[in-house]
């Protein structure tokens, strides 16, 4: 770091609240660290303090009582190790395996991940899908944002400045659903994802076990012959796609497409075209926008088949690693 | 703004006076005259300057010194015994040729023994998710990998021996 900063430590959030006031936008929260330290290396951000919250009760912890609730403070570690949510929410659990690193996961938080509001964040697709909702807390009161309209533009959240995201909240799913992310990247690790996708998916029923692997496409007739006995419909779904729009985005379309459907390869593949095609994906260094347009159709396919793989098992195998085929 | 801050150390309590925004890596090497911890790209992207807190890896660029605060780091100096034999995975790396210019291993040690804490009988898969956070560019992670594979075999062997 560079130049001289105060670094208070508040042990509540309403000291935090009002140490934020104190300094009148010349102050950042500071958790994990692992995007504000390297922006302010960058010079890309000059605060005068960084009030860490790594002291302040209350910001971590992994409940279930009915709903999910999940502290802003807890680490991208610590979900990664949580069987609760690797079985019952596991989109979630597929983006924090593969978010940064080891090290970073160490501390990087969920809260964070959030409130940076790249629209590469990892974590960003899963909870959109999984319908969560944020607990915002200002020294004023609290209010509930749905992840829906979280995101207003790249690094710009709805909070006003004077909040703080305490945690997160996120529904049951219903029975016979699951869910997956699949981040493409280049690399294993220490990427931000090219595309992201997301999907929850609620079947009428557990359908028999999918024969075949589900990354190599060439197995597939087989999987949708053994599907077509059983006739699933999809009661619900939620797709949303990160890296693909100036924010973390639902595909509503294709959304729309599937929703009380039977679903057949053909109807997947024309969701998946229609998801393709409400994305407005821009050029970057990691991808041309016509690639990610391209990669929305393949990912969002295999997203479903996934959410149905999973559906069938009654638990959640892993989400493959790429290359290996 | 001086702050004064307690820790443990490769096994020692230290006490000192940082300014608040000086990074953990900064501290070890200038503060604290231990060079073993390398700075590769200052931003948290390859692992060069990864430390144990806790017995977590953390990068110490990106990691702010006043959070150390009564916790426990360990750097690749602390990771032979008292007497200077090395660590297990130490000796492994060494004989299987997993270091070439030397600049990621101390990292890339401390990520290894991590990961061995943690889950004392990796696969394949498991080993190179858990040094996912450590570039190398020097010997394209095989000589690595085989290292720790050995040294898990070693201590496994070890193990089943009687002393």
């Amino acid at each position: 770091m560079t130049k001289m900063l105060d670094y208070p430590e508040p042990e509540t959030l309403a000291e935090a609240l009002t140490l934020l006031a104190h300094y009148g936008g010349r102050a950042m929260f500071i958790a994990g660290g692992t995007d504000v330290i390297p922006r302010l290396k960058k010079k890309q951000i000059c605060p005068e303090a960084l009030i860490s919250l790594n002291r302040v009760a209350g910001l971590g912890g992994i409940d279930l009582n009915g709903d999910l609730r999940i502290g802003a403070g807890t680490t991208h570690r610590a979900i990664e190790k949580s069987v609760l949510i690797r079985e019952r929410f596991s989109a979630l659990t597929d983006a924090v395996d593969v978010l940064g690193s080891v090290q970073i996961r160490n501390v990087g938080t969920i809260g964070g991940n959030i409130c940076t509001a790249a629209p590469s964040a990892d974590t960003a697709p899963p909870l959109l899908v999984l319908g969560a909702q944020a607990r915002a807390v200002s020294l004023k009161g609290e209010r509930m944002i749905p992840l829906e309209t979280f995101f207003q533009g790249p690094g710009k959240s709805i909070l006003t400045p004077e909040e703080i995201v305490a945690e997160f909240l996120i529904p049951a799913p219903l029975p016979c659903s699951a869910s997956a992310y699949w981040k493409h990247q280049r690399r294993l690790a220490l990427d931000l994802p090219i595309l992201g996708v997301a999907v929850q998916l609620t079947l009428d029923k557990r359908t028999c076990p999918l024969p075949g692997n589900l990354n190599d496409e060439g197995s597939w007739p087989a999987i949708w012959q053994a599907l077509a006995q059983e006739r699933p419909v999809c009661r619900e779904v939620k797709i949303a796609l990160g890296v693909a729009a100036p924010v973390p985005m639902r595909a509503r379309k294709a959304e729309a497409l599937l929703q009380g459907q039977v679903l057949t390869p053909e109807l997947l593949a024309e969701a998946a075209r229609i998801a393709s095609v409400e994305a407005q994906p821009r050029d970057s260094v990691r991808g041309e926008a016509w690639y990610r347009k391209e990669m929305v159709k393949v990912f969002v396919k295999r997203m479903v088949l996934k959410c149905m793989e999973r559906i069938a098992c009654g638990e959640t195998p892993a989400v493959e690693l790429p290359g290996k085929a | 703004m001086k702050r004064k801050i307690s820790f443990t150390l490769n096994g020692h309590t230290v006490q000192t006076e940082i300014d608040a925004n000086l990074t953990l890596l900064a501290l070890l090497r200038d503060q604290l005259g231990l060079k073993g911890t390398k700075e590769g790209c200052g931003m948290g992207d390859c692992g060069a300057c990864t430390v144990l807190l806790n017995g977590m890896t953390v990068n110490s660029c990106i990691f702010p010194a006043m959070e150390v605060e009564g916790k426990t780091v360990v750097t690749i100096e602390g990771v032979a015994d008292k007497e200077g034999n090395l660590h297990p995975l130490q000796k492994s790396f060494v004989e299987h040729g997993a270091i070439q210019c030397g600049y990621c291993t101390p990292g890339m040690v401390l990520s290894a023994k991590a990961l061995l804490d943690e889950n004392p009988h990796p696969t394949e898969a498991e080993i190179r998710k858990g040094i996912a956070g450590n570039l190398c560019r020097c010997t394209g992670y095989v000589q690595i990998v085989e290292a720790i594979k050995a040294a898990v075999q070693e201590t496994e062997i070890a193990s089943r021996c009687p002393q």
